[in-house]
């Protein structure tokens, strides 16, 4: 007789092996990782929560701690490999195959563990691309996350740090899998229910609160006048001229001198109201100048940001609220809002090639993908139109085909030269090397350059739509990109006929002076500053604080 | 351009020391001595392959600050951290020994500090220098000379710069300014983390920032973190320094004595301050400059002659 | 430590009334430019102390371009590089030749 509810059979024998170290759903600490070894079997896939940002740092701990004879080639499948802890698991022999999305603070660790043989890699995904093989092929047997607080009966409460947590526990609950969750305390009744207990199987109080890495937040006084002169070229020739209300940032400097700019240089060009108004974006503490001048109408986040929780309680009409006013984040529907929702995604990156691909991966550092694929994609089983998506989509063919589609906007907003000297944009990635070094299928790119439609730097902003052949694109990136080797080979003549067809703006075609790129033009100038535009209901953390 | 980094409400902290001095004293009514043109630089910084400065890091002259003539000495916080070195050093020390010497020159001198001390390449001559500027500014007092001290720059006042400090007239300190000796990262690396965490900025300041300062006694006015807030500190302080006697120096030492009695036991900041009788100390952090300068002078421990 | 040295013709002498003027800080990614109105006519001399090497073709194209757009005849511009970017360089030059241009 076929049997057709051995899943259930199974998480019932983990449950009864489980239950020894438990009364009722209540985990004692010192029990936790005697509990994992119950519950966990080899082989199983687990996923360990978070990516980026809050961390299920205890569980992580006593994972780590356990036996490798009794857990051991299990496979992570979790969107961050963040911790040391994360890294030991694979060292120890517990843990053998991966899947995975980011990687930064462990990118050089991880080549390392790569080397040794001990990661057998399945593949480095975004985030949704995880999160949606978790409802078809990458299942997680046992799921463990983090939440400030539960009740006796396992319901849990996160606060703004929701992130990746429904989508995680809802695909392992929902298959027959595990549920085991850390919290800071537990309390009679919750301020509103993240997770129905009825997902949740075991809940222990772990001995420190958990940790969340402040990753969003930018301090205004690192910005430079390069990075605002790009930002102030950015909102004159692309937010402007496009007309962008909806959009995403991704988290940097350059983007963060945008969100200064808006109630200043953005307002004196008379385009409060008509841009930036409605956001797919982290609760970025430098948009709070922007929100106090009245320019946003609503932000959805992906995840929440470290001292951000009062004055996003004060600010019920801007962010995602429960009932208990506190934000709410999730990582998968904003990931889809940026998707679908918004007509302009602007980032940064590290390394731009002479095709606009783009990469983050240097030779000896792997650090994931995170969730810019998508959200610097242009998705194209969209089908709403707005302006902005129709003018773009016209850009990029000639004449008035009868079949058309938009484009999203897709931009990168870079300084030729980043950090050490080091150029952005080159001839060829380093990605391709990492590839052969590690044998990969895929030369990992953050974003194709056929989904990229303007690249902004200190010299000019290139317009891809508007190039027809190879050689346009190309000497149209040359053509901004600064004193690196890749601009000074640039066809002098050709890139002055591009600057001709707009293809190629300079600021000063965009009627910018470069030298009045001053940072008083930035409507907070440092953290204290925000913090007063704040009515001091940012609380900055202590990383921060120098006064 | 220039203008906006040197307006009134332009930040002290971020600003250059050429733009300190401009955004500080009247317009156009300085003059530079061993101005960059002379280049006067550093004769050992090549040596270790390190770019030097046409004025190493120091900017010195006469000017005027709302129509009354002082002298100028700023430390440029930005380069190797505003150290003191042979050069940068010596600017400082015949400034106030000029001061000391010449009745003609003017007879309040402002000492823009933004240093972490000696600079290591050029050790001995550092140490030299804080020792002789020590020297240089008690003499200069003796003489009649305010020396005021200006603190808020990113490089703060410490080692010799904070010592230097505590030998002037008088000392203006904005909340991002900080006045101390050991820096954060040599007390963590001497007595551990627990101790005392280099990385915890808002517990550094707390410590070393203007705000303690100010409440404590180590500093006698408090400004905004503007130029029109230095300004309007120093103006204040200017119109009524001090004498400088075997009695101030006696009061000193009892103030010193007294502070150490009342605090001695304590380990942080928000402890002191409780007991200075300030109802609610946490709110001291992010309470902002001008309510903070109220509350200041209303502290006796915070406000007295013994400097 | 490295020196550069180089000497253009301008298209002509920077009108201006300001005969020095110092931009910038040197500290880690940025530099001290002093421009001085010493040289006759419309010679141009920019000399360059970095502790970098293996940017000169660099240095070179940034002065060349900064010596293009704004004709800094009769400057001599030297500078104190800690390590800057080329921009940052292009900025600060373009920054000191708009100051000695001032009435």
């Amino acid at each position: 007789m076929a049997d057709w509810q051995s899943e259930q059979r199974a998480r019932d024998g983990r449950l009864a092996a489980g239950s020894k170290f438990a009364a009722g759903k209540m985990v004692a600490p010192n029990d936790t990782t005697a509990l994992l070894e119950a519950v966990i079997r080899p082989k199983d896939r687990i996923c360990l929560e978070g990516d980026n940002q809050k961390q299920a740092d205890f569980l992580a701990a006593c994972l780590a701690k356990a036996d490798p004879k009794v857990l051991h080639d299990l496979h992570v499948v979790q969107s961050g490999i963040v911790l040391p802890e994360h890294i030991d698991l694979f060292e120890k022999g517990i843990a053998k195959k991966l899947d995975f999305s980011y990687s930064g603070p462990q990118s050089h660790a991880l080549p390392r563990v790569l080397r040794s043989g001990k990661v057998e890699l399945g593949a480095i995904h975004t985030y949704i691309e995880l999160f949606a093989r978790y409802f078809v092929d990458l299942t997680p047997h046992v799921a463990l996350t983090v939440a400030r607080s539960a009740d006796l009966a396992g319901n849990l409460y996160m606060g703004p740090n929701t992130e990746d947590s429904p989508a995680v526990i809802e695909a392992t609950a929902f298959k027959g899998g595990i549920v085991v969750a850390q919290v800071n305390e537990v309390v009679d009744k919750l301020p509103r229910v993240d997770i129905p207990g009825d997902r949740v199987d075991f809940v222990v109080v772990a001995p420190k609160p958990f940790y969340v890495e402040p990753l969003f937040t930018r301090d205004p006084a690192s910005i430079t006048e390069i990075q605002i002169l790009a930002a102030m070229m950015a909102i004159k020739g692309i937010y402007a001229e496009y007309g962008i209300t909806r959009l995403n940032h991704g988290i940097g400097f350059n983007t963060a001198a945008i969100e200064l700019l808006l109630p200043t240089y953005a307002e004196k060009l008379g385009l409060k109201g008509k841009i930036a108004t409605h956001w797919a974006l982290n609760p970025h503490p430098t948009l709070i100048p922007a929100i106090e001048s009245g320019w946003v109408k609503q932000i959805h986040s992906f995840g929440s940001e470290v001292g951000m929780d009062a004055y996003m309680r004060a600010r019920s009409d801007i962010y995602f609220t429960g009932r208990d006013g506190s934000m709410s984040s999730s990582r998968m529907y904003c990931q889809l809002a940026g998707l679908y929702a918004t007509d302009l995604f602007i980032g940064s990156t590290l390394q731009i090639d002479l095709n606009g691909n783009s990469s983050t991966v240097t030779a000896d550092r792997i650090a994931g993908f995170g969730g810019a694929p998508n959200m610097g994609s242009d998705a194209h089983g969209r089908r709403h139109p707005s302006e902005p998506w129709l003018k773009a989509g016209r850009e990029a063919v000639d004449g008035r085909p009868q079949l058309m589609r938009g484009r999203k906007l897709v931009v990168q907003l870079v300084e030729s030269f980043s950090e050490k000297m080091v150029p952005v944009f080159v001839e060829k990635l380093d990605s391709l090397e990492l590839a052969e070094k590690f044998k990969l299928d895929l030369a990992p790119v953050m974003i194709y350059g056929d989904d990229v439609t303007h690249i902004v730097s200190e010299e000019g902003i290139a317009n891809l739509l508007l190039c027809r052949t190879a050689e346009e694109r190309e000497q149209a990136i040359r053509g901004i990109a600064g004193f690196t080797d890749v601009g000074r080979r640039r066809d002098r003549k050709m890139v002055e006929k591009l600057r001709e067809r707009k293809i190629i703006r300079r600021p000063e075609d965009l009627g910018i002076n470069p030298l009045d790129a001053h940072r008083s033009m930035l409507a907070a100038r440092s953290i204290e500053d925000l913090m007063h535009w704040s009515g001091n209901l940012y609380d900055p953390p202590n990383k921060f604080r120098n006064w | 351009m220039e203008g906006a980094a040197t307006s009134g409400q332009a930040s002290w902290f971020q600003a250059t020391a050429r733009q300190r001095v401009a955004g500080l004293l009247d317009p156009n009514s300085f003059t530079e001595f061993l101005g960059p043109s002379e280049r006067v630089q550093s004769p050992h910084l090549h040596l270790f392959d390190l770019p030097s400065a046409f004025d190493d890091g120091v900017v010195i002259g006469r000017g005027k600050l709302d129509g009354e003539d002082v002298l100028v000495a700023a430390q440029e916080g930005q380069f190797m951290g505003g150290t003191f070195g042979e050069v940068s050093g010596a600017k400082i020390v015949g400034l106030l020994r000029a001061a000391r010497d010449h009745e003609h020159l003017p007879r309040t001198l402002l000492l823009l500090l933004d240093s972490g001390g000696v600079r290591l390449q050029e050790a001995n001559a550092g140490e030299l220098a804080v020792a002789e500027l020590m020297r240089a500014i008690v003499e200069a007092r003796c003489g009649g000379v305010a020396v005021i001290a200006l603190v808020g720059g990113k490089s703060g006042a410490f080692g010799g710069a904070g010592l230097t400090a505590a030998t002037c007239s008088r000392i203006v300190v904005s909340g991002q300014g900080r006045i101390a000796v050991s820096g954060p990262e040599v007390i963590e690396t001497n007595e551990g983390v627990e101790e005392f965490d280099a990385e915890d900025k808002a517990l550094v300041w707390s410590t070393d920032g203007g705000k303690n300062r100010r409440l404590i006694g180590g500093a006698d006015a408090f400004a905004e973190d503007s130029m029109e807030g230095f300004r309007a500190a120093v103006q204040a302080l200017m119109a009524k320094v001090p004498a400088f006697d075997l009695q101030t120096m006696q009061a000193e030492q009892e103030r010193l004595a007294a502070r150490q009695k009342r605090f001695g036991a304590c380990d942080d900041a928000v402890s002191m301050w409780r007991i200075l009788g300030i109802k609610e100390p946490k709110a001291i952090r992010d309470m902002d400059s001008k309510d903070f300068a109220a509350l200041a002078n209303s502290i006796k421990e915070a406000n007295h002659d013994a400097r | 430590m490295q020196t550069l040295r180089f000497g253009h013709t301008a298209k002509r002498r920077l009108p201006g009334k300001k005969d020095i003027a110092i931009i910038g800080v040197v500290a880690s990614g940025n530099l001290e430019v002093l421009l001085e109105r010493v040289l006759p006519e419309a010679a141009c001399e920019v000399d360059i102390a970095t502790p970098l090497s293996g940017y000169d073709e660099t240095w070179k194209a940034v002065v060349a371009e900064f010596v293009e757009r704004s004709s800094p005849g009769g400057l001599r511009i030297s500078i104190n590089d800690g390590g800057a970017r080329p921009d940052t360089v292009y900025l600060r030059l373009m920054q000191g030749s708009a100051v000695m241009e001032a009435e």
